[in-house]
């Protein structure tokens, strides 16, 4: 085995052990790497009251109210399970029903008290004109506004 | 190939191709900024926001794409004992940490709108702030080795072990949930973009290589000279 064979194997070794380590440490951290749970995921502990978590998922067709100008009401699901959501603030510009969105803030019996609201938007990218199109012949998911 | 490992004949190769490097970058600037901003259309969900794509994506891309480079030399470097990959390392992690800068920013400046804020701890975010204090730690070891033996062959360990964050941003919004997207553009599937604005993203990502390219053969040409002359 040549010298520079030897020296090369030694990177790669020491890259894989690395990596192996690294990933280890991230995979049994996994909850608290993600940036929030989806409703599904939420469990009584993580419901106690005043410990901030941020949920994820889509806002509910049909489950938004507005309260006041300021003050909103809304179900996020991720079409398992679905959580109740009040919010004073503002709303993010791509807020809407049917979008995706993660929330910060606190239970209180059930009921998600937001302090931060932001919009999450998927991979999809698409001319404003075909959305039209596809909209006038019936080929649009529903699911988006 | 030559050119690649071997600093005189890079040298020879560089002063040939420094030039239509340079006007590539120029015509392709042009264009993919003309594309950017009037011959693409608007995003269904993002409306023009949707261009700010056209500078973060591409320059996140390079950012990835340097640091890649950046590891294959510094293990050439060290297991074949080949100094151009010494030299390759302290000339491009500058050009690497600015296309990081440049990705970070330009995210910034879309999530406020987009997402409602400038910056979140989530997967993807925070492992690309990562990348970009990994870059600051290259330059600095360049900067604070006086034996050059020493500090060439620090820095590329350092860039080996760094090499690991790379597949860490990549998978990030997949292992994850993320405020950041999942991958638009990835190999094994069709792209879930337009082609329409796959077209402009497409070249403004070769006018951020062909620009790096050339700032890269500039700085490697320096560090060449620097070290013949004892300089450095």
């Amino acid at each position: 085995m040549s010298l520079r064979f030897q020296r090369l194997l030694l990177i790669f070794l020491t890259l894989v052990i690395l990596l192996s380590a690294v990933l280890l440490i991230l995979y049994n951290t996994r909850e608290n790497v993600s940036y929030f749970y989806t409703p599904s995921e939420i469990n009584k502990s993580d419901m106690i009251i005043n410990k901030i978590i941020r949920i994820g998922g889509f806002v509910e067709n049909d489950s938004f109210k507005k309260i006041s100008s300021s003050s909103f009401k809304f179900r996020i699901t991720d079409e398992k399970a679905s959580i109740l959501v009040t919010f004073n603030g503002i709303l993010p510009d791509l807020f809407r029903e049917g979008q995706g969105a993660v929330i910060e803030g606190t239970f209180d019996n059930n009921v998600f008290n937001a302090t931060n609201v932001f919009a999450k938007h998927d991979e999809n990218y698409m001319p404003a004109s075909i959305k039209e199109g596809l909209r006038d012949t019936g080929y649009w998911n529903k699911k988006y506004k | 190939m030559k050119f690649l490992v071997n600093p005189s004949k890079f040298n020879e190769i560089a002063d040939y191709i420094f030039k239509p490097v340079l006007v590539l970058s120029i015509l392709f600037f042009a264009l993919g900024l003309l594309f950017s901003f009037y011959l693409s259309p608007d995003d269904y969900q993002q409306g023009s926001t949707v261009r700010i794509m056209y500078v973060h994506v591409p320059s996140a891309w390079l950012a990835l794409l340097t640091y890649a480079i950046m590891t294959f030399y510094s293990i050439a470097a060290l297991a074949f004992r080949m100094p151009f990959g010494f030299i390759f390392n302290t000339a491009v992690a500058p050009i690497g940490a600015i296309f990081t800068l440049i990705c970070i920013i330009s995210g910034s400046l879309w999530g406020k709108p987009m997402w409602g804020t400038w910056w979140v701890w989530d997967a993807r975010l925070t492992s690309v702030a990562i990348l970009f204090i990994i870059y600051l730690i290259i330059i600095f070891i360049n900067l604070s080795f006086e034996n050059r033996v020493v500090r060439e062959k620090v820095v590329a360990i350092f860039v080996i072990v760094g090499s690991v964050n790379l597949p860490i941003i990549k998978f990030s919004v997949d292992w994850w949930n993320t405020l950041h997207q999942p991958a638009t553009i990835s190999k094994l599937a069709k792209p879930s973009i337009d082609p329409s604005m796959m077209t402009p993203l497409i070249i403004m990502t070769f006018a951020f290589m062909m620009i790096g390219v050339a700032i890269a053969i500039l700085r490697i040409k320096t560090e060449i000279i620097s070290r013949k002359s004892n300089l450095s």
